[in-house]
């Protein structure tokens, strides 16, 4: 039996591509902490006029998914406009990487919101972005889409984990369709606090079992 | 290594069989096959059970016996779940005492009893992973029915002092359990002096066979079985006895060189200062003149211990780490975040786990790939700043 990984998340996990940082960058964004176990931070150098990724690096405190996943991340970025890396998603990375073992897929999400994490802090240093948006069901539903349950490999909004989600003055209560007891309960939970806790207009934000 | 072999330095996890134990369980695998059960209808049966009750005094021997029964298991996890799931009728609506940094099958089977109406508390420990005895004094009360502690920990090698929680919990009329599966026998266990009434021992921890184990009992009328069947093992513990396995285990104990514990220990000593030699900003988890012979944990700053393991097993080197990407519930060690360690410095923690199969080769081939893949890893992180 080989490892649980393809040929080319080794190949990038032991001789990743873009590796540093860019002094004086354009933009740059951290994405998880070193806390949650996964930190990607992703560097930008933007060609003002045509709108395009010059230089693009990064740093990782991670996993071999982790890292293999920001290689590609930033080799598939690199030369493309802001509109066009805005719209890499983690699923186009996890099939050029030649799959990655479901329990995995979740470490490597981090590297492409790093990525548009960066284009973002592009563009609100640049005045490009609207104003702030209010936090709704639908843009929780689409920050949720990128919290990976460990069990299946696949998103919680597309594989119905979420029985619902209630918006109450600045409170978010969301009931998952998981059972308490569930080996990975805990990690999700994690994640879509993580993902959650950081909008303009949460104060706070409980997670619910179903059981 | 340069010649291809590898480096195996998780001998916590499980260790090599030793040959001479293979030797013998091939003799009741092969000739000796029958089993202890059939006494009454044949003679092959009454050389099995010689065979087996052989096992069973010599364990008697090594704790310090004087009451209660040894019954054989299938290992470290059906142990403790027999010791606690089967007293779960005395415990009900009571008060049990364990620690934060228990091996699952422990700390997963209380969490079961708990939803059968036990109450639990848990000893703080710390940061070394030792167990807070004054705490431990103002937690029992009359209510408390079993305080369960570990001899060794699995991860940081920590060693409980047995005999002075014995002490205590004794003193309360409390019952009191240890897992040993990593303790036993390279730290002495007195079920007498230490006031113990069950033990859980493991055989693959001492180059034993995987598969068999075994647990201590003082009094078999407190414990109910939790399989049904035969009427094998004191009627608690139905099926067919595994008899290669039991010998094997016996024979591993039986030439368990205490002496050769000294070796490991030297070993783990050069390990650390070879590595303290080598690699700055780390943080060592195991209190090293109280552990585990073989165990050294050691956490290196700023990069991700999943990585550390994956480049390693690259270059030869078996590893584990208590990194959340690692485990399989995806949190950290929850061994070192009990003791008070920050989610940093958990996932950056990596266990060396010697045994007497090592050599100082070995560990001068380890502390070099280790330096290259941490100089690598370092490289890399954005924690770490560029020089």
């Amino acid at each position: 039996m080989s490892l649980p990984y393809s040929k080319k998340v080794i190949d990038l996990f032991l001789n990743p591509k873009n590796v540093g940082e860019i002094p004086d960058p354009d933009a740059l964004a951290t994405e998880g902490s070193p806390a949650c176990g996964d930190m990607v931070t992703v560097y930008l150098k933007v060609d003002k006029k045509t709108s395009r990724i010059k230089d693009i690096k990064f740093k990782s405190f991670g996993c071999a998914s982790n890292i293999a996943t920001a290689s590609i991340v930033t080799e598939m970025a690199k030369g493309k406009t802001l509109e066009e890396a805005k719209r890499i998603t983690w699923k186009e990375i996890v099939e050029e990487l030649g799959g990655l073992p479901p329990v995995k897929i979740h470490c490597s999400i981090l590297a492409v919101d790093a990525l548009h994490a960066a284009i973002i802090n592009y563009e609100e240093k640049h005045g490009l972005v609207k104003e702030k948006i209010p936090t709704d069901e639908n843009l929780i539903k689409k920050r949720l889409r990128h919290v990976i349950d460990p069990n299946t490999g696949k998103d919680i909004v597309g594989s119905r984990l979420i029985e619902s989600i209630r918006i109450k003055e600045g409170k978010i209560t969301i009931v998952l369709n998981i059972d308490v007891d569930n080996q990975f309960a805990n990690a999700i939970k994690e994640e879509i606090l993580e993902k959650l806790k950081y909008r303009w207009d949460v104060k706070e934000i409980e997670i619910l079992f179903h059981h | 290594m340069k010649d291809g072999r590898r480096v195996y330095l998780d001998n916590a996890t499980t260790t090599r069989v030793d040959s001479r134990v293979i030797e013998e369980m091939v003799r009741f695998l092969e000739k000796d096959f029958a089993v202890p059960s059939s006494i009454f209808s044949h003679k092959d049966g009454l050389i099995a059970k010689e065979a087996v009750e052989k096992v069973r005094k010599l364990i008697c021997k090594n704790l310090n016996v004087k009451e209660g029964e040894i019954i054989f298991t299938s290992g470290g996890t059906e142990g403790n779940n027999m010791v606690l799931k089967g007293l779960l009728n005395k415990i009900k609506g009571k008060h049990v005492i364990t620690t934060g940094i228990e091996h699952l099958s422990v700390l997963n089977v209380i969490k079961f009893l708990e939803r059968e109406g036990v109450r639990v508390s848990y000893i703080p420990v710390d940061s070394y992973g030792f167990v807070d005895l004054d705490k431990l004094k103002t937690l029992i009360t009359k209510d408390t029915a079993l305080v369960s502690v570990q001899y060794v920990n699995q991860e940081v090698g920590t060693v409980q002092n047995l005999k002075k929680i014995g002490k205590i919990v004794k003193e309360k009329g409390v019952l009191f359990h240890t897992d040993a599966a990593i303790g036993f026998p390279y730290f002495d266990i007195d079920v007498e002096e230490m006031g113990l009434d069950f033990v859980t021992i493991s055989a693959h921890k001492f180059y034993g066979p995987k598969g068999v184990g075994a647990i201590y009992v003082r009094d078999l009328s407190l414990l109910s079985p939790i399989f049904h069947g035969g009427y094998n093992e004191f009627n608690l513990r139905p099926g067919t006895e595994n008899v290669p396995g039991i010998v094997g285990l016996g024979k591993a104990l039986e030439i368990f060189n205490k002496n050769e514990n000294q070796k490991v220990k030297e070993l783990k000593y050069y390990l650390l200062k070879k590595i303290k030699e080598e690699i700055e900003d780390i943080r060592v988890n195991s209190p090293v003149d109280k552990s585990h012979p073989g165990i050294l944990n050691i956490t290196f700053y700023f990069i991700e211990g999943e990585s550390i393991v994956l480049r390693m097993d690259m270059e030869g080197v078996s590893l584990i780490t208590g990194s959340a990407c690692f485990s399989k519930s995806l949190e950290a060690s929850h061994v070192l975040l009990s003791m008070g360690l920050t989610h940093e410095i958990a996932h950056g923690s990596i266990r060396f786990s010697l045994s007497k199969y090592n050599t100082r080769e070995e560990i001068d081939y380890t502390v070099e790939a280790l330096k290259e893949t941490v100089r690598f890893l370092r490289k890399l992180s954005p924690l770490k700043r560029e020089e």
